[in-house]
């Protein structure tokens, strides 16, 4: 049996569909990865994992108890390390610890030992007796995520734990989290980074308009996908009627499939060759058909591919594409209790 | 890494529910009261604002007739138990604005996550931190107050006056911790603060008598929450106490000691219950 398991979610915010139906399950003892664009709904479903939000409809349970019936048994179980890190700026950061191991109903000699522990491994020394105010965003990352720890959780919640950061502060979280599992945390993260997802998960879920649309482990997601990626253009800015047309020739092409048109970059085309020789009997064909080649690139699939595969965009665009419609200010003031 | 940081010996031993609750509202209050500690100026204000009031109207009006007041007062002791019960009043109304920040700025959602055994814990902290300042800036003013000859209560007076004020402080305390769940953000919620404060001190018995009042303020005066607690704390600084005394002759008729205690009573739960339904929701 999984640990999460997520029937059907459905949320709205007004009239914007955050969640349209959404299906997971997680393994225990896994770090899974739920990867997606910014606006695809990845917090919105980790706010309701955490008993934050409640869904308009559908069936949410971990370790077997229905969060919605008993969401204090879930509470316990539960460790969350939010997208927005909230410290009040005027504790310390062991305040702010012992505040939590209080809120978790710790032991006061548990709470120490597990501080103790914390700041070793998080290396926090240095200012875990300073007021948070004065904090740098991987110290309060840091914190925010020793917080989460400290009450020792079976399952662990980040949303997009290292975002913003620095390459240094990235990968000791990346370290830690890897750590985590192999004692047996179960976690759960959401990112909108390829590599992150592809570094840490041992299972994933691509999330798009607040719908899973391919799951599984990362390698076979990308094994699935067959040979490898090209990337063609004809001209470094085509256009739709050239590029359907091209896109019209490829398809007849044997060894060649899965033939998209990414219209975000240039209406360049993006298929999928099962070996060379198809590569070598696409170039004759289209040299036959008097299409120039701007340029052409091969790769092993990535993940990126997955997405692409399915939305016809990349991850990139969609970013680009919700960056600037999404006002995070209004989202907040919408969310306060 | 020897030892591992995902487990440790958890507390198996069961904790009672009493237990729980004393630890979450005792960790919740002292996070408050650090807060305080570290950023006194607002404690301080709510302090210096009354103090100023105090001397400065105890001046202006210190060569009035005495017998203009009631009871052959002097102003100054008349004015004494009004700026109290301002001084609780307004320590109370402020002390909503933590928990408006902490709606603002994310750290509810922190508590929320948490396995609180009830989220009253959240309420019951504010309740305390906020009585407890206020009484604190009360004490404060009746020192001043007591150090410029403006007398200090017997000793059932001075239970009369924490009684009183206890009562004013729980009134506002719901009014506040209900704004600041009602109101959008903390620039509301001081913009109400900024408009109610001093109406409210001036259509009250705070700085003058009803009898000196036009009859349209005399009216606001006499139903104004304010009254009903500046006037038994003036009994208790006047004389003996005696709750079936006459303390206010209001338009409407005369109020005693006990009848005034009465109406805070009823405001206080009254404002309880009309918020715990915003609360619960807010909570929920
Ligand atoms: N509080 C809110 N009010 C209104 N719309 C929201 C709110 N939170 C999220 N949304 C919208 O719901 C969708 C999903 O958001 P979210 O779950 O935050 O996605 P992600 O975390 O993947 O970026 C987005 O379109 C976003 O604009
Ligand atoms: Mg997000």
């Amino acid at each position: 049996m999984a640990l999460i398991e997520i029937e059907n979610l459905v949320k709205s915010y007004g009239k914007v569909c955050a969640l349209n139906g959404l299906n997971l399950n997680v393994p225990q003892a896994t770090l899974y990865g739920l990867l997606g664009p910014n606006g695809a709904g990845k917090t919105t479903t980790l706010r309701i994992l955490c008993t934050l939000l409640s869904p308009d409809s559908g069936h949410v349970s971990i370790a077997g108890i229905d969060i919605l019936k008993h969401p204090i048994s879930v509470r316990k179980i539960l460790g969350y390390v939010a997208q927005e890190v909230a410290i009040d700026k005027i504790l310390t950061g062991r305040e702010l610890l012992q505040l939590q191991g209080n809120l978790y109903h710790m032991h006061y000699s548990d709470i120490d030992k597990r501080i103790r522990e914390l700041n070793l491994r998080l290396d926090m020394f240095d200012w875990i007796d300073r007021r948070c105010g004065s904090y740098s965003g991987g110290m309060r990352r840091r914190l925010d995520l020793a917080c989460g720890l400290l009450h020792s959780p079976t399952l662990l919640i980040l949303d997009e734990p290292t975002v913003g950061l620095d390459i240094e502060s990235r990968s000791s979280i990346w370290e830690l989290l890897v750590e985590l599992k192999s004692q047996g945390t179960t976690i759960l993260l959401s990112s909108h980074y390829l590599e992150e997802v592809e570094a840490l998960a041992d299972q994933m879920a691509i999330i798009d308009g607040g719908k899973v649309i391919a799951e599984g482990d990362p390698e076979n997601l990308k094994n699935q996908l067959g040979g490898d990626r090209v990337t063609l253009r004809v001209r470094e800015f085509s256009d739709e009627i050239e590029a359907q047309s091209v896109r019209n020739i490829l398809e007849s092409i044997q060894g060649v499939s899965q033939v998209v048109v990414n219209r975000l970059q240039g209406f360049s085309l993006n298929l999928v060759v099962d070996n060379q020789a198809a590569v070598n009997r696409m170039r004759e064909r289209l040299e036959e058909e008097n299409v120039q080649v701007f340029s052409l690139s091969q790769s092993r699939p990535s993940l990126d591919d997955v997405y692409l595969q399915a939305t016809g965009r990349t991850i990139m665009d969609a970013e680009m594409e919700v960056l600037k419609q999404r006002d995070t200010k209004a989202e907040a003031k919408n969310s306060m209790r | 890494m020897t030892h591992s940081i995902a487990t440790t010996s958890q507390g198996s031993d069961e904790r009672s529910l009493l237990q729980d609750l004393a630890q979450e509202t005792y960790a919740l209050t002292k996070r408050l009261f650090l807060q305080l500690l570290r950023r006194p100026s607002t404690l301080i204000a709510g302090i210096l604002q009354p103090l100023i009031w105090l001397v400065l109207f105890g001046a202006l009006f210190s060569n009035a007739p005495n017998d203009l007041l009631p009871s052959g007062l002097t102003y100054g002791k008349f004015l004494g138990a009004g700026v109290i019960v301002f001084t609780a009043f307004s320590g109370a109304l402020n002390a909503g604005l933590p928990v408006m920040f902490d709606r603002e700025f994310g750290f509810l959602n922190r508590l929320l996550v948490a396995p609180l055994r009830s989220r009253s814990s959240i309420i019951l902290s504010s309740v305390f931190y906020i009585t407890t300042i206020s009484l604190l800036q009360s004490f404060a003013i009746m020192g001043t107050s007591y150090g410029l000859g403006y007398g200090w209560p017997g000793s059932a007076g001075l239970l009369l006056v924490v009684f009183t004020l206890l009562l004013l402080v729980f009134a506002v305390t719901a009014l506040s911790l209900g704004l600041a769940f009602a109101l959008p953000g903390h620039i509301e919620l001081i913009a109400v603060i900024f408009v109610a404060n001093l109406p409210l001190l001036f259509a009250s018995t705070a700085l003058a008598p009803i009898s000196f009042m036009p009859s349209w303020l005399g009216w606001l005066a006499a139903i104004n929450p304010l009254t009903f607690a500046i006037e038994p704390i003036r009994a208790a600084y006047s004389g003996p106490v005696d709750l079936a005394m006459v303390v206010l002759h209001a338009p409407y008729g005369d109020v005693t000691g006990f009848g005034c205690l009465f109406v805070l009573i009823g405001i206080t739960v009254g404002l309880f219950v009309l918020i715990s339904p915003l609360l619960n929701r807010k909570l929920a």
